[in-house]
């Protein structure tokens, strides 16, 4: 048989079983997908209360009155209740808290909220902004991954791609495709309700098609890189065993570096640029600043060369990883 | 040419060694101790195709060290070792298409999926044709009995089913050699002598060579022509199963049942007495002497049954194993295999043991 053939087959074969096994579990998975959208809506409270505090207003006086985005004309007129029926009603409280001697002292400075600007970004931007990060995360994390490789590592299942002709990264990559792939379908329809209901908060509308296409790259890449740092990781374990707490350092770093916690731009001065030289903000800030039109032109062709340089760093990293680990592995143990 | 060569084989480990105690934890972040272990040493060893032969040897002597090296997990320290004219840990993939290992304890199949799903990739990542693919897979699945079982989930299995599930996996791609270290680890009396059957009937009718390790003495019996002892990574003894027992055994039991157990002692002349249940009675006798005294008994005695058998297998091993030596030094282990093999201690004769535990399973397999 042709070898290209065959390996097509045997990827497919391994595609085919990765679906298989993912859609076993359907009820962790129904409510993974759902789980996902909480903590975002933690983070856009706290912008929203930050961003009330800079308009001069207390935050509790909120839901019932923000303006957001009426300036933009009357595309947008029905969206701010629709925004407003699913994101707060649950978690902010409706009743207004009565504070006579704050306002009088206050209103006088109070401005409009959709005013108010941190670094270029209004609160609707900023809202906007996570819930791109959102879908950027829904790409670049790896639940399981790093702790899966360093447990097959440990427990010596990794014999398993040593004796059979099969190469366990390609394997684990296939497999973490098809996992996302079954992950997108269902959450498709969650995700597009969200987005639908917010759409007011995207300024910029709908993306152009050619941002559209920049913005899709951005997120392979930022699933590539996902895979190829915590894969490295995982690798470690040949050398150190236990990686929970490498893992664990990593997720910290990403945390705040890549553009989860808030967007990059808020860094001040020499952080941003050292941030910039960093792997991180590829994970999540960059495929999101891409959508919001913040990376255009040439930084744009540039950041997803970029992008593509660190996927291709880590991936060779991995490989070395890899061989070095199985030389120590063979000459330590197994 | 033998289809394995292994030349001077050896595989030393370092294991860190800690002092006991917190500031020797703390010390142990800086400079660390490290012993060296022997897992083999120097090992020589050929197999010609279509062997079937048994690795025997207490935990650590260096038998799954070997299965290790010859499927190309690990690396030696030193020495060579040429499978099939590959050598095991280059891992060329023309290699790995043509053996296959089976670990009791390690499970190969996807844990959540049909058994099935497992072979299909299979077939995938050995490149077997579909047709040949099928027809293995359904042998195989009659063979073992599990045509009920391939749509579910692996983890839902017994242990038993399980193993044969691995099995199967294993055969698809018609290996040539066979690696199987434990197979039948955990596994029931009946699960045992189904798969030992099942490998029976496949190396017979297959030829293929297959190289097992082993605790159950009943693996062993029922399945191997050749058998060699490791202990402390050293080859003691290779030969067949009937070598080791005239080698090492220097007694046969003798039992038998008395009409009248009323001169019973008096039979202690000919050897050691070991039981002594009126009507009952099972000495052991010294291996050269047993043809004539078994004659004067017959005449003496009012004897109404009588049996002769080897002592079981496990005595040997137990006595080999438990003796202590250090490899080399003053004893040499064939020097402590003898001295064991003199102290046999006491247990149901062998032969009467398996038959016995046969009736019953043919009875349970009813």
């Amino acid at each position: 048989m042709n070898p290209a053939l065959s390996r097509m087959r045997l990827w497919w074969a391994i595609f085919r079983v990765s679906l298989e096994e993912r859609l076993v579990y359907r009820g962790d998975f129904a409510f993974g997908t759902l789980m996902r959208f909480l903590p975002m809506l933690t983070q856009i409270f706290l912008w929203w209360a930050i961003f009330d505090a800079m308009a001069g207003r207390p935050a509790a006086e909120l839901p019932g009155q923000v303006p957001v985005a009426t300036a933009d004309g009357p595309d947008h007129a029905g969206s701010p209740v629709a925004a407003d029926d699913t994101v707060s009603t649950e978690t902010v409280p409706t009743e207004t808290v009565p504070t006579e001697p704050l306002l009088t002292e206050t209103s006088a400075g109070s401005r409009d909220i959709s005013e108010v600007r941190i670094k270029g970004y209004n609160l609707n931007d900023m809202i906007a902004y996570m819930l791109l990060v959102m879908l950027a995360r829904a790409f670049s994390s790896m639940p399981g991954l790093t702790s899966g490789i360093a447990g097959s590592i440990q427990k010596g299942e990794v014999k398993k791609f040593l004796i059979q002709p099969v190469d366990m990264l390609g394997s684990l990559l296939l497999q973490r495709i098809a996992h996302k792939l079954v992950y997108y379908v269902i959450a498709f329809f969650p995700f597009a309700l969200v987005f639908f209901l917010c759409r007011s908060y995207f300024e910029a509308g709908f993306p152009s098609p050619s941002l559209l296409a920049a913005v899709i790259l951005s997120l392979v890449g930022a699933f590539l890189l996902g895979f190829a740092i915590e894969a490295c990781l995982g690798l470690v374990a040949f050398w150190l065993l236990e990686v929970s707490s490498l893992a664990f350092i990593f997720m910290l770093l990403s945390f705040f570096l890549s553009g989860h916690m808030f967007p990059l731009d808020l860094m001040p001065a020499p952080l941003d640029w050292m941030i910039g030289l960093l792997p991180f903000q590829y994970l999540a800030y960059f495929p999101s600043a891409v959508a919001l039109g913040k990376i255009q032109g040439d930084a744009l062709v540039t950041g997803l060369i970029v992008q593509f340089v660190w996927v291709l760093v880590f991936g060779v990293l991995c490989r070395i990883l890899w061989h070095r680990g199985l030389i120590r592995y063979g000459g330590y143990g197994g | 040419m033998p289809l394995i060569e292994i030349e001077k084989l050896s595989k030393h480990y370092q294991v860190y060694q800690k002092q006991e105690g917190l500031w020797a934890s703390v010390r142990g972040l800086f400079r660390r101790e490290y012993r060296q272990v022997t897992a083999l040493d120097a090992i020589d060893l050929q197999v010609e195709k279509g062997e079937f032969v048994a690795f025997l040897g207490p935990n650590g002597a260096g038998k799954t060290t070997t299965l290790k090296l010859l499927s190309g997990v690990i690396h030696p320290t030193s020495g060579s070792c040429r499978v099939m004219g590959y050598v095991p840990w280059e891992r060329s993939n023309h290699y790995r298409r043509r053996f296959a290992l089976v670990m009791g304890q390690k499970n190969q199949l996807w844990w959540d999926l049909p058994a099935q799903e497992s072979f299909r990739l299979h077939q995938h990542i050995y490149q077997i044709p579909t047709d040949v693919f099928q027809s293995t897979r359904d042998e195989l699945v009659d063979l073992l009995g599990l045509a009920k079982l391939l749509r579910q989930p692996v983890r839902e299995l017994s242990l038993g089913e399980r193993m044969k599930m691995e099995l199967t996996a294993a055969l698809l791609h018609r290996p040539e050699i066979l690696f199987l270290d434990e197979p039948t680890i955990g596994l029931d009396v009946v699960a045992q002598h189904n798969i030992q059957q099942f490998l029976k009937h496949y190396q017979q009718t297959r030829a293929i060579t297959i190289l097992l390790t082993s605790h159950y003495m009943k693996d062993i019996e029922a399945l191997c022509q050749r058998v060699v002892i490791i202990n402390e990574g050293r080859i003691q003894f290779d030969g067949s199963l009937a070598g080791i027992v005239d080698r090492f055994h220097q007694e046969r039991i003798v039992s038998l049942r008395l009409a009248d157990s009323t001169s019973m002692d008096e039979l202690a002349a000919y050897g050691r007495i070991t039981k002594l249940q009126a009507p009952q009675v099972q000495l052991r006798i010294p291996r050269a002497e047993v043809p004539t005294s078994l004659a004067e008994i017959l005449n003496r005695f009012p004897v109404e049954d009588v049996s002769v058998s080897d002592p079981p297998l496990e005595e040997i091993f137990a006595h080999l194993f438990s003796s202590g030596h250090s490899g080399g030094g003053g004893n040499s282990p064939r020097e402590a295999l003898e001295l064991g093999a003199t102290e046999l201690r006491s247990s149901g004769p062998r032969d009467a043991e398996t038959e016995s535990r046969r009736g019953l399973l043919r009875e349970v397999r009813r």
